[in-house]
């Protein structure tokens, strides 16, 4: 079986996020870039399914501009087979991107997909859904596990509100990460070297057939507003009282 | 060149932080204190691949630069491992040079690929008590016997000589009265540490306890022909050439620990407050931190610079020696500098500073001392007449 896991190049999140002064984005010049932690996620859980055997190929895309190549290569370096970029300089929103995942999907008939539950950028968790819609096949969102029963069906637990849920979906499926899905390994240095032999295709969204123009326009990016620092409070009585008085919460 | 890390560096750089996350400041306190040699970090470090970074990829190395050496030796000592995991694997990074440029395909095939993977354990004897910085004066002989050579004499300071069972020497083979200059005549050897033939004793020291050094007495080692690396009496030419190298690893692990050390006193100067309000607010104690940070950052240019000129198969011997000068003593300013930001607690274990501090001493002395870099400049690059 073979498994495809789409990954997206974001700002790392170690970095601090700074608004451009004409409020129009994020600044991104001269940050440091990386694979989306979830997409690393999915990432360490295919390549996990293809050592244990369960998986024949694990193949990886992005969708972004040239330096996705890198992120690709990350991939790659965990233990992903070979990797596709659709190389765009434009932004992609969730919609354009689950268009051309599926086509890309239809090209490899994958048979299964497993994707971060969300990109740490835009935090829009929607690509994931609106592929299973696209393709019309079954998802299963926020798994932190996932069980293959042959190549047929998937057992997936998902963290829902109140506790965990266990699915089974026919596959092929749609599966989307969640952060306890696994803990993603850091690539040693041997596989970093062989991930610069292994290739990677470079397409354009043309290619596909899809057109990307945005839909949505941002009007204004704002940082949140700062933080005020806590107080130390002497008792419980004044605990109570400033709870009531001051933050208005009893 | 480029003044920042490609994404694959990067990527090396991390993959060795992962593992230094793994050693907390408590692990190598406890190594330093009971002079216990890092043998998890070790086994960390050869199992992530990292050892053979800089070795052929035929025999399991890596196969990448002296760039890509530096970014894991830096990361290292810069983890808050310090020397005390530096010097636990350097040998392991560069000082199979001599084997993969000199040896024959038996000998790479034999030696190189279980010193890869961390099975096979090296240490490197040129220094002597009697010759010091004069190599060619050294007085270890080998002579060669039927079936290969026998060696007799003392070595001082071998790093690591415990832990070894192997070692690379270097031992005067024609007498130097029957050479042309007195830098012909020695030849290097790879072969068993025979502790049966070979006592190490430790010397006690400054720092960097958890790597110890030693004095050898080498009493009628016996080694085959097999154990000649290269061609016999050319033995200090190949020295020669893994020096640049050695020196810019030596220069980059240096200010690894004076960043480490930095970052730890600006830690400390945010959080202790005097006088009511952070020490780190008055200037006398911004300053030497801030002034650290720029000769550590400018040592660090002159390092990578020469190790890129090494890669690129250029000449590098002025910046890499400059480098191994300025790396030292900005790295051990740092290690002064935060000791004394932090006050009565720099002199204490438990904050780490000092031990940087005495770790620091080793790259201003070791491979080779500021003198004498000093005088390699002055007569190779400044023309001035040879002064020893
Ligand atoms: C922690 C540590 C680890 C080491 N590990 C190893 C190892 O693994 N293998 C190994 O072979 N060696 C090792 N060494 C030895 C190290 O390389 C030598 O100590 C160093 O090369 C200096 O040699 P020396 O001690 O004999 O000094 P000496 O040659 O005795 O010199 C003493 C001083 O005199 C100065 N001096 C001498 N001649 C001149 C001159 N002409 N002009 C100006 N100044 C001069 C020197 O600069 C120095 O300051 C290690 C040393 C240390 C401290």
């Amino acid at each position: 079986m073979k498994v495809l896991v789409p990954v997206k190049r974001v700002i790392d999140y170690n970095v601090k996020v700074r608004v451009k002064p004409d409020q129009s984005g994020v600044d991104l010049a001269n940050v440091k870039m990386s694979m989306n932690p979830f997409d690393e996620i999915a990432t360490e859980e295919a390549v996990r399914m293809k050592e244990k055997g369960a998986a024949t190929e694990v193949v990886v895309v992005s969708i972004g501009p040239q330096p996705a190549q890198e992120t690709i290569r990350t991939a790659l370096a965990m233990g992903a087979d070979r990797g596709l970029l659709i190389q765009t300089d434009q932004t992609v929103e969730p919609l354009a991107v689950a268009k051309l995942l599926k086509a890309v999907v239809e090209q490899e008939q994958p048979g299964l997909v497993i994707m971060g539950k969300q990109a740490i950028d835009d935090d829009n968790n929607a690509t994931g859904q609106m592929l299973a819609a696209l393709l019309d096949w079954p998802q299963a969102t926020f798994a932190s596990k996932i069980e293959l029963n042959g190549a047929s069906a998937a057992n997936v637990t998902r963290e829902v509100d109140g506790g965990l849920q266990t699915l089974e979906v026919q596959l092929p499926a749609i599966v989307t990460a969640d952060l306890r899905l696994n803990e993603p390994r850091y690539a040693s240095l041997p596989n970093i070297m062989k991930a610069k032999k292994k290739p990677i295709d470079v397409k354009s969204p043309g290619d596909f057939g899809v057109d990307i123009t945005p839909r949505l326009k941002v009007s204004k990016v704002t940082e949140p507003p700062k933080r005020q620092g806590g107080v130390k409070v002497e008792s419980v009585a004044d605990l109570v009282m400033r709870l009531k008085n001051e933050a208005g919460v009893l | 060149m480029s003044f920042w890390l490609t994404e694959e560096q990067e990527a090396i750089r991390e993959g060795v932080q992962r593992v230094c996350d793994g050693f907390t400041d408590e692990f190598w306190r406890e190594t330093d204190a009971t002079g216990t040699f890092p043998e998890p970090f070790v086994a960390q470090m050869a199992a992530g691949g990292w050892l053979g970074a800089a070795m052929p990829e035929c025999y399991g190395g890596a196969g990448l630069g002296l760039t890509e050496a530096s970014i894991v030796m830096q990361t290292v000592a810069q983890s808050g491992a310090g020397f005390s995991g530096a010097s636990a694997i350097h040998l392991n990074i560069f000082g199979p040079m001599p084997i993969v440029k000199f040896g024959t395909d038996w000998q790479k095939q034999t030696y190189l690929p279980p010193i890869i993977s961390g099975q096979d354990k090296m240490c490197f004897a040129v220094t002597e008590p009697n010759s010091g910085l004069d190599t060619s004066s050294l007085e270890t002989r080998a002579e060669r016997t039927n079936d290969g050579y026998r060696i007799n004499g003392r070595k001082i300071w071998t790093t690591s000589a415990q832990r070894a069972n192997k070692i690379i020497l270097i031992a005067r083979t024609t007498p130097k009265d029957q050479v042309r200059k007195p830098t012909e005549g020695l030849s290097l050897f790879y072969t068993d540490f025979d502790r049966g033939r070979i006592e190490a004793k430790p010397i006690p020291k400054m720092g960097r306890r958890a790597v110890e050094c030693n004095t050898l007495f080498i009493d009628d080692l016996h080694v085959p022909k097999e154990a000649l690396i290269g061609e016999e009496g050319q033995g200090f030419k190949y020295l020669l050439q893994g020096l640049n190298p050695e020196r810019v690893l030596f220069a980059v692990e240096a200010i690894g620990l004076g960043r480490a050390a930095i970052a730890k006193a600006a830690q400390y100067a945010k959080e202790r407050i005097v006088f009511g309000r952070p020490i780190g607010q008055n200037q006398g104690v911004q300053h030497p931190l801030a002034k650290s940070w720029a000769e550590l950052e400018a040592a660090n240019l002159l390092a990578f610079k020469a190790a890129a000129l090494y890669d690129a198969g250029k000449e590098c011997g002025a910046e890499a020696n400059a480098a191994k000068y300025l790396g030292a003593e900005a790295g051990f300013h740092a290690c002064e500098a935060a000791v004394l930001a932090h006050g009565g607690m720099g002199y204490a274990r438990e904050y780490d500073v000092e031990r940087y501090f005495r770790e620091a001493m080793i790259a201003r002395i070791a491979p080779v001392s500021r003198e004498m870099i000093l005088n390699f400049i002055a007569e190779r690059v400044l023309g001035l007449p040879k002064s020893y």
